[in-house]
């Protein structure tokens, strides 16, 4: 099909692979940079030959703005380091149905699906923009191309000994004919980059201070804004008193911002009423803020978030649960079993708080709005400012920055709703950035639950029967159109992922936690709670059984076989894949070989978002309940690696993360508010508890590629654990792990 | 009265509230936005700059205790095309994921090897307390004894 993108050129998109590439806008976009030609909105090559990639991918961390480039790259055949990258905004448009959409794949960042979206997408991109620089070498040399090749930005005439760089070609490329369909691609024999370790493209404009964040944004006459809202959950305002606040030097505006409903027809959660204050410069508008006087009114006042679920666990207990499934006969399982173990787990609720606090630099004319934020969610940004702005979306311009961590948060785009009502209200260039404080209280938090597990094992010491339930505060919660139990069930119960999926006699049943807090996507949603405690518990089953845990872990995956995996990361998990990298970890961390006295070791693995992953962790204990991870081993399979650095980043990253938020992390509510507000009362791990010395060891594969942002993440607490009990003998059943081991 | 800084060898004068942090008077009046501003609470050490060579939050600074200080800035950090140590050991480490706080552990880390230059990792794990949520730490520690290798003129 071909879509027009503006008055000036169109884009041609074709369908490869299932998804959509984006193959060559027209010669016209020459003209927006002068003497650079543009050979596809993706790459920018210009007559010095150097080559600009932009991706619709926002990094966040994750290492896609070098990971996608290496894909283009590969085909093109460039020299990497004379290769940039920029991010890049989709056109974005309503559909006839009204449904908004990029029309460019793989825009934003979350799911961990930019490597798997581009991987045929962004090369055959390449190949076609080196396929237009052959033609056009051929066409100045009358030469067939057939006869020509290209070597790391030439495109060689070897017969004639001649060779132009693609800098010199760019211009007259872009005016070739697009070639119809995909062209061939390398077969993985002759790859020179892709499964090569390349260093992250920013780097030095990290380390320099350059202005790469959504913070550091600017435009000429801009305001700032800082948001304060109620302390109670729901509640709204009864009167603001906002003469102190204006009579604050440099204080502007002091703004009243409606309560913004869930389900309101763009991708958002709902907003609480609260206060803008704006001023001339940010200390202004927080000294303006300080002076206000609110009165609030309503709310979630009668909240406590132990009782709530103290309720829910006690529903669950007593078989008051939704059945979300069963299969075999699960009471016939535990009637015939010669040991049954049970155990509870709890994980509480914990907030994003991502480094960089939550912000959007908005402006709003007569003739459009121009947003510029860090997001994972591009998309969402536009239909967010053209539904609280009721502005057409080919009005909404959109400027996506590098993120300063996103972790899920930057899904949402709560912070640009109100940075575009504020921007309208005030008419210039206005800069909204929450405090840490108003990031940590108005997060969308991951959910916690508290897991009740009963395994039934046989003579034998074979696991028989699983028996799950979950209650949780779910992530659904006023997002989903549908708010009743089984949908609420649906992102919180682990009905596809092993071990459980193994049991022949299995069931879940799920009991939502009531709550008013906002929940959501938080690095590997689901998997990051269920991955704990499914493989902290089967190491339980493993000792009632009498069985080493990485024993039992292979003997439970058994044969090596594909099995159907019906939800994100599917459509098949692979036994033998899981058990070669809980091999692979375990040969690599000396699984089973002795260790002192207060040492110990616990293996976990998991599957998630189509990788595998496996852990030995390895820990030691300290006195007064401390403990250091000396040594964590990985193996890892997320099929065909493009960058294997990225993947020891992403490794080392999630399993730190993980660490962080199980050694004292949460999120509480009490009276209808949330007890946390900073890193005060929200630590965050320092480097003195870190995890340094971390082993990533890759399974070769040529599997299709898959995505590791997150899914290192949800095996590591499990093995942690484990680790823990190896060495104390205490099973940490409660996160945080806080003063549990004192 | 005007409070009177140089900021990066530069001179520089600021007449407004003297309760205001450094941190928004490198951000906000002199675009010196290598700095970041994380928690505000002097906790998460993004902010950290240089006043008389030793590592502090900005964020938790007024401006009234600044009068004639010398303050460096990551921005300050390089010479030239040069980069500091520091900077170039987190380039050939490669430990900044999503880069957010990276300069605030640079200047902390520099702050470090100039009383501490060759510090063990007992010592670094004491000595440095800058947050990173991506969790950076296992090549954040190999960046700092890179830099000192550096920084004795050691071939990289």
């Amino acid at each position: 099909m071909t879509i027009q993108l503006d008055r000036r050129a169109f884009l041609r998109v074709t369908a490869v692979s299932g998804a959509m590439v984006l193959t060559m806008p027209r010669g016209a976009i020459a003209a927006i940079d002068g003497a650079a030609a543009d050979i596809g909105l993706h790459i920018r090559l210009t007559p010095d030959n150097r080559l600009t990639i932009r991706t619709a991918t926002t990094e966040i961390g994750q290492g896609t703005n070098t990971s996608i480039p290496m894909l283009i790259v590969e085909e093109l055949d460039f020299p990497f380091d004379r290769t940039s990258v920029q991010n890049m905004v989709p056109p974005i448009r309503r559909t006839a149905e009204g449904r908004i959409e990029s029309q460019v794949f793989a825009g934003g960042a979350g799911g961990s699906t930019a490597i798997a979206a581009s991987y045929d997408a962004a090369r055959q991109t390449g190949a076609i923009a080196r396929n237009l620089l052959m033609q056009e070498a051929a066409a100045r040399w009358s030469v067939p191309i057939g006869e020509l090749t290209t070597a790391d930005g030439f495109v060689v005439h070897v017969a004639s000994k001649r060779r132009l760089a693609y800098g010199a070609l760019a211009g007259g490329a872009a005016g070739r004919p697009v070639p119809t369909g995909p062209l061939p691609l390398k077969p993985r024999s002759e790859h020179k980059l892709i499964g090569t370790s390349q260093k992250q493209k920013e780097a030095r404009a990290i380390v320099t201070g350059e202005r790469l964040f959504g913070i550091d944004q600017t435009m000429p006459g801009m305001l700032h804004a800082v948001m304060l809202r109620a302390p109670v959950l729901d509640a709204s305002i009864a009167k603001v008193d906002d003469s102190a606040a204006r009579a604050v030097p440099g204080v502007r505006h002091v703004i009243r911002l409606p309560a913004i409903a869930p389900d309101s027809g763009f991708r958002n959660r709902p907003l609480a009423e609260g206060v803008a204050v704006v001023a001339d410069s940010r200390w202004a508008a927080l000294k303006g803020r300080e002076a206000l006087i609110v009165e609030w009114a309503g709310g979630a006042t009668a909240e406590n978030s132990d009782e709530r679920i103290a309720a829910a666990w006690a529903d669950l207990v007593a078989g008051k649960g939704h059945r979300v499934s069963q299969t075999g006969d699960v009471d016939a399982a535990f009637s015939a079993a010669a040991k049954v173990v049970e155990a509870r787990y709890d994980a509480p609720m914990v907030a994003h708080a991502p480094m960089e606090p939550q912000n959007t630099l908005a402006h709003v004319t007569a003739e459009g709005a121009t947003v510029i934020t860090p997001t994972q969610q591009p998309v969402g940004v536009a239909g967010t400012v053209a539904d609280v702005l009721g502005i057409p979306i080919e009005k909404v311009k959109v400027v996506t920055v590098r993120c300063g961590g996103g972790f899920g948060r930057r899904l949402y785009t709560d912070m640009v709703a109100e940075a575009a009502l504020i921007a309208k209200a005030v008419g210039v260039p206005v800069k909204l950035v929450w405090t840490r404080e108003c990031d940590m209280a108005t997060d969308l938090y991951r959910p916690g639950g508290a897991h009740r597990f009963r395994a039934a094992i046989d003579a034998g010491g074979t696991l028989t029967g699983w028996d799950h339930g979950i209650a949780s505060q779910s992530r659904r919660y006023r997002s989903a159109p549908d708010q009743g139990i089984a949908s609420l069930a649906t992102s919180e119960v682990a009905i596809h992922d092993h071990p459980g999926a193994l049991v022949p006699n299995r069931r879940y049943d799920y009991v939502p936690i009531d709550s008013a807090a906002p929940r959501g996507a938080w690095r590997a949603p689901g998997h990051n709670i269920n991955g704990w405690t499914m493989q902290a518990f089967l190491d339980e089953v493993a000792e009632a059984a009498g069985q080493d845990p990485l024993a039992f872990r292979l003997a439970m995956l058994g044969e090596a076989r594909d099995l159907p995996y019906e939800t994100h990361g599917g459509p098949i998990f692979s036994t033998g894949r899981m058990a070669a990298v809980l091999r692979l970890a375990a040969a690599k961390g000396d699984w089973g070989k002795p260790l002192p006295k207060g040492s110990g070791r616990g293996i976990a693995g998991h599957f998630s978002f189509g990788s595998y992953v496996a852990h030995v962790v390895q820990v030691t204990m300290k006195p007064g309940g401390a403990f250091s991870v000396d040594r964590v081993t990985s193996g890892i399979d997320c099929g065909i690696v493009v960058n294997p650095n990225g993947v020891a980043m992403q490794n080392e990253g999630a399993i730190n993360d993980a660490l962080s938020t199980a050694l004292g992390q949460a999120i509480t509510i009490r009276g209808g508010q949330v007890e946390q507000s900073n890193f005060a009362d929200y630590p965050m791990m320092r480097i003195d508890r870190a995890a340094t010395l971390v082993e990533t060891h890759i399974v070769p594969s040529d599997a299709p590629p898959r995505g590791m942002g997150e899914p290192s993440l949800p095996p590591f607490t499990a093995a942690l654990t484990n680790a823990i009990h190896a060495a104390s003998g205490k099973r940490i059943r409660s996160l945080p792990i806080g003063e549990q081991l004192a | 009265m005007a409070i009177r800084l140089t900021v990066n060898g530069k001179q520089q004068s600021y007449g407004g509230d003297p309760d205001m942090p450094l941190l928004w008077f490198l951000r906000d009046e002199l675009d010196l936005i290598g700095t970041k501003f994380g928690c505000g609470i002097a906790s998460c050490g993004a902010c950290t700059v240089h006043v008389a060579g030793e590592a502090r939050r900005s964020c938790s600074t007024p401006m009234s205790e600044l009068d004639g200080a010398k303050v460096t800035t990551i921005e300050g950090m390089a010479k030239g095309d040069r980069l500091h140590p520091v900077q170039q050991a987190w380039i050939d480490e490669d430990v900044a994921q999503c880069g957010y706080c990276q300069t605030g552990q640079i200047m902390a880390v520099a702050d470090l090897l100039a009383r501490n230059p060759n510090p063990s990792d007992d010592e670094i794990d004491q000595s440095l307390n800058n947050l990173c949520r991506c969790g950076s730490y296992a090549r954040l520690r190999k960046g700092v004894h890179r830099a000192a290798a550096l920084m004795k003129g050691a071939k990289a």
